[in-house]
Parts: C-alpha cells; sequence; structure tokens
C-alpha cells in the first residue's frame, strides 16, 4: 500500500508540473494576445506580435492536452468530476480555446474581417486565461460533492470570491507574462510600448500576489506551518522585485523569466493550498477526493510514470530545440 | 429530449467534425514528406514550391483540427464522466501517452514547417517535415488504440471491486483490432489527401494555370491517388475478416445478416427492415462466405444468434458500410484509371478527367464519415463492446438543458469554422503555389 502512495505523490507532482508548464508557455501566449489591443499601434505591430508566437503556441496548447490525459491517468475520478460538475463553466472554456486558435490564421488569411477576428482573438485568449484560475481555485477552496464523488453545486457556485481571486491574479500573471515576452520579441516603439506595460503590469501583480497570499493564509490557516508556502512568497517576491531592477536597466531579456519566477511562485503557493486533496468537498472534508481515493492502480500509474519520465525529457529537448531556431526579435513578415 | 441522447448526438457531431481534419492532416503531412524528400534529392525549385503549398495548407488545416481535437479529450470529462471513471486505468494512460509521445512532436514541428522556410536550412526543415509525418501518425495510433480497446477490449481484469483494471498495457494497446484499424484509418486518410492533390492539381491543369508546378503536383496526386485505394482494399478487407471473427454481431449488422447460414449471400445495395428481420436488395449468391476465408461454404453467424438487445440500428449501419464501400470501388476505379492516362502521358489533356477530379474532393470525406458511422454505431449498445453499455456511461450530473446549451454553442461555432474552412481553402488553392 506504501508503494501506491510513492506514485500517487509522483504523479501529482507531475500533473502540477504539466500544468505549470502549461501556464508558463501557453501563458505567454495568451498574454500577449490579450494585450494586443493595447500594443499593437498599427497593423505590423499586431503582426509582429502575433508573429512571435505563432510558430510557438501550438506546441504550448499540448502541454494542457497532456496536463488533461494525465489527469484522466492518473486521477481519472478528479477527471470526471471536475469536467462534468463544471460543465458550462467547461464549454466557455473550449469556446475560448477553439477562437483564440483559429482566429491567428482567419485573421492572417482573411482581411476582410481583420477586426473580427482579432476581437474573438483578444476575447478568446482573455477569456481562457482567467476561468483557468477560476477553475484551480474553486477545486482548492472546495465545492460541494455528493457521497458518489459527483459535483453538488450549480455554475454559480463557481463564481465565489475565493475563487475570482485565483482567476484575477492568474490573469495578472498571465498578461505579465506576455507583456514580458513581447520586451523580449520585439524592437523600437512596440517594445518601448511593452517595457511601460510590464511596468504597468509589475504593478498590479504586486496588489493581486499580495492580495493572493493574503487571503490564501486566512483561508487555510494550516499554511502557517508548510514551508512550500513560503518558498512560493519568496518565489514571487524576487521575480516581481527582479522586475523592477530589469525596467529600470531597459534589459529586454530578464523580465520574461522574472515574470516566469513569479508566476512559479503563484503555482508553488496554490499547490502548498491544495496537497494532499484534488478536490476539496466544501460540505464534508470526509468527501475530499485526495490523491489517495481518487487515482488509478499502481500497474497504471508505474507505466505512465515510465512514459512521461522518458518521454518529457524528449519533448522538452526538441521544444528548446525549436524555440531555439525561432530565437531573435519577431519580424511582422514572418508571419505567411 | 433525454441527456443521454442529445450526450450521444453531440459526441457524433463533434467527432465527425472534428474527424475531417486530422483525416487530411495525416495525408498532406506523407505529400510534403514526398514533394520535400524530393527536393532534397533533386534539388529542383518545383518541389519547394509544392511543399510551400501544401505547408500553406497544413496550417488551415491543423489549427482547426487541433481546436476542436480538445475538444475530444474534454468532452469523455465533461459527457462521459461515468465512462471516465471506470476505465481510467486504461484508456486515461493511452490518452496521455498520446500527448507525451505523439502530439507535442507533431505541434512543435509544426511551427517550423509553417513558420521556418526562412530560417532554418533544407536539411532541418526536411527533419521537421519528417517529424509532424511522424508525430501526426503516432497520434493517429494512439488515438485508434484507444478506440479498438473500446471495440476489443483487452489487457484488463475485472477487480473484486468489480472496477476495469489494466493488468497488460501492451495487451491493451495491441488489442485484436489495433492493427488494423490502424492501417485501414491512415490509408483512409492517404487516399482523402491523394484525391485531393490531384483534385487540386487537376484544377490547376486543366486551366493552364501554375505550369510544370502544376503537372509535379498532379503526377504526386495521381500516383498516391491509384496506389492508395487498392492498398486499402487489402487493410479493408483484413479489418472487416477482424469484425466478423471479434464483433460478429456488428458485422451481422453491417451485412443486414439475419440469420447463421453456410454459403451466406452479400448484399451490393439493399434495405435492412429490423422490424421483420428480412433484408431486401441485390446480392451475390455464397458471396459473403467466400469473401470471409474464401470458401463459398464458410458459415457466417446471423443476428438471430444474440439478443435482439444487442443489436444496433441495423439499417443505418447497413447503409453507412455500404456508402463507404461503394465509394472506396469508385476510388479504385478511378484511380487506376488515372495512373493509365498519366502512363500514356495523356492526363495532361485529358479534359475530362481532370475536370472530374475537384469534385471527387469530398468523397473520401463520405466514405471515412460513413466508415466511422459503421464502427461507432455498430459498436451500440455497447460503448466497450461486451463490457460496458453506453447508456450507463454519461455524466450524471449533467442535465439535458446544458446539453442543449452546448449542443446550440458546437453547431453555431462549427458551422462557423466549417464556412471559413471552405472559404479560405479556396482562397489558398485559388491563389496557387508560388510562381517559378
Amino acid at each position: 500500500m506504501e508503494n501506491i502512495q510513492h506514485f500517487q505523490i509522483l504523479w501529482c507532482g507531475l500533473i502540477y508540473i504539466l500544468f505549470l508548464g502549461y501556464a508558463l508557455l501557453d501563458g505567454f501566449d495568451l498574454g500577449v494576445a490579450t494585450l494586443l489591443p493595447f500594443l499593437g499601434g498599427n497593423k505590423k505591430d499586431k503582426d509582429t506580435l502575433i508573429a512571435s508566437i505563432g510558430p510557438v503556441w501550438d506546441g504550448n496548447e499540448v502541454w494542457l492536452i497532456t496536463a488533461g490525459g494525465a489527469l484522466f491517468a492518473a486521477f481519472p475520478h478528479v477527471y470526471a468530476t471536475a469536467f462534468s460538475g463544471f460543465y458550462l463553466a467547461m464549454m466557455l472554456v473550449l469556446l475560448a480555446l477553439i477562437f483564440r486558435a483559429v482566429s491567428m490564421e482567419f485573421r492572417a488569411n482573411d482581411p476582410a474581417r481583420t477586426g473580427f477576428w482579432e476581437k474573438t482573438f483578444v476575447g478568446g485568449s482573455a477569456l481562457a486565461a482567467l476561468l483557468f484560475g477560476v477553475a484551480l481555485g474553486n477545486v482548492i477552496y472546495g465545492v460541494p460533492l455528493d457521497d458518489r464523488m459527483e459535483f453538488a453545486g450549480s455554475f454559480f457556485t463557481l463564481l465565489r470570491p475565493v475563487p475570482l481571486v485565483f482567476g484575477v491574479t492568474g490573469l495578472a500573471a498571465v498578461i505579465l507574462q506576455g507583456a514580458s515576452w513581447a520586451v523580449m520579441k520585439t524592437e523600437g516603439d512596440l517594445q518601448a510600448r511593452s517595457f511601460k506595460a510590464v511596468r504597468i503590469l509589475t504593478g498590479i501583480n504586486v496588489v493581486t500576489a499580495t492580495i493572493y497570499f493574503v487571503m490564501l493564509i486566512a483561508t487555510f490557516p494550516r499554511l502557517s506551518g508548510n514551508v512550500l508556502f513560503y518558498v512560493a512568497i519568496v518565489f514571487t517576491c524576487a521575480g516581481l522585485i527582479g522586475l523592477f531592477f530589469s525596467l529600470r536597466k531597459k534589459n529586454d531579456a530578464a523580465p520574461f523569466w522574472e515574470s516566469s519566477f513569479s508566476f512559479i511562485g503563484l503555482f508553488l503557493a496554490a499547490s502548498a493550498a491544495h496537497f494532499p486533496n484534488l478536490i476539496t468537498a466544501s460540505n464534508d472534508p470526509n468527501l475530499s477526493l485526495t490523491i489517495y481515493n481518487s487515482s488509478t492502480g499502481l500497474y497504471t500509474l508505474q507505466v505512465m510514470a515510465v512514459i512521461a519520465l522518458i518521454g518529457m525529457p524528449i519533448v522538452i529537448g526538441y521544444t528548446i530545440f525549436v524555440y531555439r531556431l525561432f530565437k531573435g526579435k519577431a519580424k511582422a513578415d514572418d508571419h505567411y | 429530449m433525454d441527456a443521454l441522447l442529445l450526450a450521444r448526438i453531440q459526441f457524433a457531431f463533434t467527432i465527425g467534425f472534428h474527424f475531417l481534419f486530422p483525416a487530411m492532416t495525416l495525408g498532406t503531412a506523407l505529400v510534403i514528406l514526398i514533394s520535400e524528400t524530393l527536393h532534397l534529392i533533386k534539388k529542383e525549385d518545383v518541389y519547394r514550391r509544392i511543399t510551400d503549398f501544401f505547408a500553406r495548407l497544413l496550417g488551415l488545416i491543423f489549427v482547426i483540427g487541433a481546436a476542436t481535437g480538445i475538444v475530444m479529450e474534454f468532452s469523455f470529462g465533461t459527457n462521459w464522466s461515468e465512462y471516465s471513471r471506470a476505465v481510467g486505468d486504461i484508456f486515461g494512460p493511452i490518452l496521455a501517452a498520446e500527448g507525451v509521445i505523439a502530439f507535442f512532436l507533431e505541434s512543435v514541428f509544426v511551427g517550423v514547417l509553417i513558420f521556418g522556410r526562412k530560417r532554418v536550412s533544407a536539411k532541418v526543415y526536411w527533419v521537421a517535415a519528417l517529424m509532424v509525418f511522424l508525430g501526426g501518425h503516432l497520434s493517429a495510433f494512439w488515438i485508434i488504440v484507444a478506440n479498438s480497446w473500446m471495440q476489443t477490449p483487452a489487457g484488463y481484469e475485472i477487480s473484486a471491486a468489480g472496477k476495469i483494471v489494466l493488468n497488460s498495457f501492451s495487451d491493451a494497446v495491441f488489442n485484436p483490432s489495433t492493427i488494423v484499424r490502424f492501417l485501414h484509418t491512415v490509408l483512409a486518410s492517404w487516399v482523402t489527401c491523394a484525391v485531393m492533390v490531384s483534385g487540386i492539381a487537376g484544377y490547376y491543369v486543366r486551366k493552364g494555370l501554375h505550369d510544370q508546378t502544376a503537372r509535379t503536383m498532379l503526377k504526386i496526386g495521381v500516383v498516391l491517388f491509384a496506389i492508395t485505394p487498392l492498398v486499402q482494399l487489402g487493410a479493408a478487407h483484413a479489418h472487416a475478416i477482424q469484425v466478423i471473427n471479434t464483433q460478429p454481431v456488428k458485422a451481422a449488422a453491417m451485412e443486414g445478416h439475419f440469420h447463421t447460414t453456410r454459403g451466406a449471400d452479400i448484399y451490393v445495395l439493399g434495405y435492412v427492415d429490423a422490424a421483420n428481420e428480412k433484408t431486401y436488395g441485390i446480392s451475390i449468391p455464397k458471396g459473403l462466405s467466400f469473401l470471409y476465408n474464401f470458401d463459398f461454404n464458410s458459415e457466417i453467424k446471423g443476428l438471430n444468434d444474440y439478443p435482439k438487445d444487442n443489436w444496433p440500428p441495423l439499417n443505418l449501419v447497413f447503409q453507412s458500410y455500404h456508402i463507404m464501400v461503394g465509394l472506396g470501388m469508385i476510388f479504385i476505379a478511378l484511380g487506376l484509371l488515372g495512373a493509365l492516362l498519366l502512363w500514356t502521358g495523356k492526363i495532361y489533356t485529358a479534359k475530362w478527367y481532370l475536370f472530374l477530379l475537384p469534385f471527387l474532393i469530398p468523397l473520401p470525406h463520405v466514405a471515412h464519415e460513413t466508415g466511422w458511422i459503421t464502427a461507432e454505431v455498430g459498436r451500440q449498445p455497447w460503448i466497450i463492446y461486451g463490457l460496458m453499455k453506453t447508456a450507463a456511461a454519461s455524466s450524471v450530473v449533467v442535465s439535458a438543458g446544458e446539453l442543449i446549451f452546448s449542443l446550440a454553442m458546437f453547431t453555431l461555432v462549427y458551422l462557423l469554422l466549417f464556412v471559413m474552412f471552405i472559404l479560405l481553402f479556396v482562397k489558398i488553392i485559388k491563389q496557387g503555389p508560388a510562381a517559378s
């Protein structure tokens, strides 16, 4: 029995890493998209911003698909309860992800309706970024569950203040991620506007992150004894302080890493509040779905571990290779 | 309408729409790999123009495939949560493996294919083409594994608590129908693209557009069009034998075959009257028995050997199957005709054949959609053949009202995607490959 617990903990960690990878990578392209109306002055600037994410967003989204698959494989009850329970919210996530994906392609090939496809691109990206945080907030904060592990709330259960703080904090972090990516990938006026966006967003993130950490410790007093929570705060503080210095020096590469660092801190704090629950039952702690009562069998977890521990380093290897192919400043005519 | 029926309609609609795109992706990746390999070997610019043209089309096809594919991954949790709870041990790892082993590869390198021409060397570009081809086909492999496990489950045991537990991953992956269904599906995709390439190139040649580029494109298309439906005939036959052996009820429904007999007839066209348990139509005496193992008197199990509760909707399965087979035969004939015209050097002036080609483009889609209807409706009433009924698989907390909302949403959004796809597909074809 103890053996399977090791694998349940391993899989909890791996799924967190997959979702974190998704947050950092798709985070910057959702963020760039959300900022399009603010940063992209003319069509050429917008083309440049989209060109900076065009070759990589597809691969970034696979982190979500793989995280979802891993959740299904390791903790099927969590996957089943959350996805069916949050049905309408999940449909909105899908709507947002569909539009943000196709809009780039349609915008490039359908000049008559550029404006429309920009709106769906921006709206889809921002909505997706917001909803992911709200969903995570709900499973951590807790939702009503029945004794068959089924969700017993409604759509409006999902919109309580605590999960919404998660959503807004995540959205702010995603947009900062996008702005700092834009700083790294652009030049001239566009870069100057991106620097300004990073400055404003760093300020916003100081506020949202502070509210988020205070809310966490107030909601989950047990966190005061959790080392990971303090490590998380250090990560986020270090990232945001680093951003202030990088902005002064007009360093165009460091902000992206500092923003990522700050985002990792937010994520670690969430995981500290979460573990070992995966979906907290707000009505009765005994009904919570934990990593221990919602997982698949030992053999499945072992097979999956072999696939992931061999496969993911290879994935990360060729992902770095492809990012290096596209390193340097993006050009408007990189876009087809 | 009840929630179960709505969930089934939504799944059928969203998966049917999604499959149009991966069916084009795999074949397009093959054509790109062929033309880019020729480009690397022969160093002729015409192949580069062909690659670039299809990479542009791939960009459009792939993005809609990816966007509608994520809906499918979510749908097991959103709409089929009881299924997900029951099969997490087996179905989950297969989907996760698809992500780690296949879809990452395809998605990461598709960016290079579409955006990387000016940034990378010819060799790196070729590697990207190879990786997209491999990633796409591996992705198809894992998805077919998942679906085949639902058709012919293996590698599991039922635990004391009544749960489905994985006991051999390799048996689950290589279950009795995986390999033959993978080949059948991949070949269907290659046929789809062979016809698409031939259709586009045929239009160019007939209109006198794009000179050498169009003629080379036509040659690639027609050669594939001649070969792939023929190879498919072999794979299809092997698949049919597998269905007769492992899913006899489905096989009997496909053929409208009620009574277990030796020397069973095969229907070329017909109609199944399920209520009166009779099939009407044009049949070839003893044809079915002959095709089963090349013995006119082999025994074929009929539907009457099985309880009526376990029959799928008979006429739908019968008609879908026969439409698919009929189209397959047409593809074989027209592909061979194209090869003959190419061999005799008459194809570039055979106006009627060139005129016909573009109109064929939708037909392979009809064939693979009806093929999937045969496979999936033919499995009913089971979601996992012999193990779990579809009626027990849907989400218990999702109401009919929520399903009406989501079904309306997908209908509107997919209609928009479909219209945009057709408009942009035609537009890219009209713009054509770069001038020489």
